[in-house]
């Protein structure tokens, strides 16, 4: 097989694409090869992950606000 | 309406009151109008006090709350679409902004390259990373913006967003793409700087 190594740029459109769609087998394998041996592109891929989470984490924010005086409800 | 049944009522609105600075700013992130974002956060407050018989004293009210609110932020952003205060999404296909993130050949540049930006869940934790994110947000274009939040704020699936914005899936990918490039850089930029 024929395989050429994938630079930075196209790693970082798979990194995001792979959070919205799933990728080939083609497409995880250069992305694993590239990410394990580019450590920019792995804090990148970590960066993707957790703005990835900011939804879910905006939601436990607004659902953890504080009730003065304490919350009676245990549930 | 027995005693504890109207304590809990009170305490519900108390807590309406309590969420409701975090729910303008959730609303302002999507519809990016700070008018309109206090008229839907109003809106899904009136809608939670008006279907309160039908919150039935389980937990997670403020889920509860919040789950109205999306459903009127996407009912705005329908009317803004509607309205024509869209620019056309097509115009943010061109790679420049991105471009000046690579060389050439395909590697970061060396001044955008990725650092780390320690644990994950201390980013989390902390208020400044939420200021951060809100600055960087504001400063995406909006068309930009509006894909993004769909996608990472409401959770919407790209095919949904495809139906609400009529653009292609394999262009809302590539809107990803740039929004989550042009994010990361600005995140970390005001967070790894403010913390030295
Ligand atoms: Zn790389």
């Amino acid at each position: 097989m024929m395989f050429k190594m994938m630079m930075c740029k196209e790693a970082t459109r798979l990194m995001s694409k792979r959070l919205d769609a799933p990728l080939s087998f083609q497409e995880k394998l250069s992305l694993k090869l590239h990410l394990a041996m580019c450590d920019a592109c792995t804090e990148c891929n970590k960066q993707f992950a957790l703005l990835h989470e900011v939804g879910p984490r905006f939601e436990m924010l607004v659902s953890e606000i504080p009730d003065e005086g304490g919350s009676s409800r245990q549930e | 309406m027995s005693i504890s049944e109207s304590e809990e009522k009170n305490d519900r609105m108390q807590r309406l009151t309590a969420v409701r600075p975090r729910l303008v700013s959730f609303a302002r992130l999507q519809l990016r109008d700070p008018a309109q974002a206090e008229d839907a956060v109003q809106e899904a407050l009136a809608a939670a006090i008006e279907k309160d018989d039908t919150f039935s004293g389980r937990s997670g009210y403020e889920t509860w709350v919040f789950g109205i609110l999306k459903y009127k932020i996407l009912d705005a952003l329908r009317a803004q679409r509607r309205n024509g205060r869209w620019q056309p999404l097509e115009n943010e296909l061109d790679e420049e902004a991105i471009d000046r993130l690579f060389q050439q050949n395909g590697r970061w540049q060396e001044d955008a390259r990725p650092s780390s930006w320690g644990d994950p869940e201390a980013a989390f934790l902390n208020e400044r990373f939420w200021q951060v994110f809100d600055t960087c947000m504001i400063a995406l274009p909006d068309n930009i913006a509006r894909v993004f939040s769909l996608r990472e704020l409401m959770g919407l699936s790209t095919e949904d967003i495809c139906k609400e914005t009529g653009i292609k899936e394999n262009n809302c990918w590539v809107i990803l793409h740039r929004a989550r490039l042009r994010l990361r850089a600005c995140i970390e930029r005001g967070w790894l700087s403010e913390e030295k």
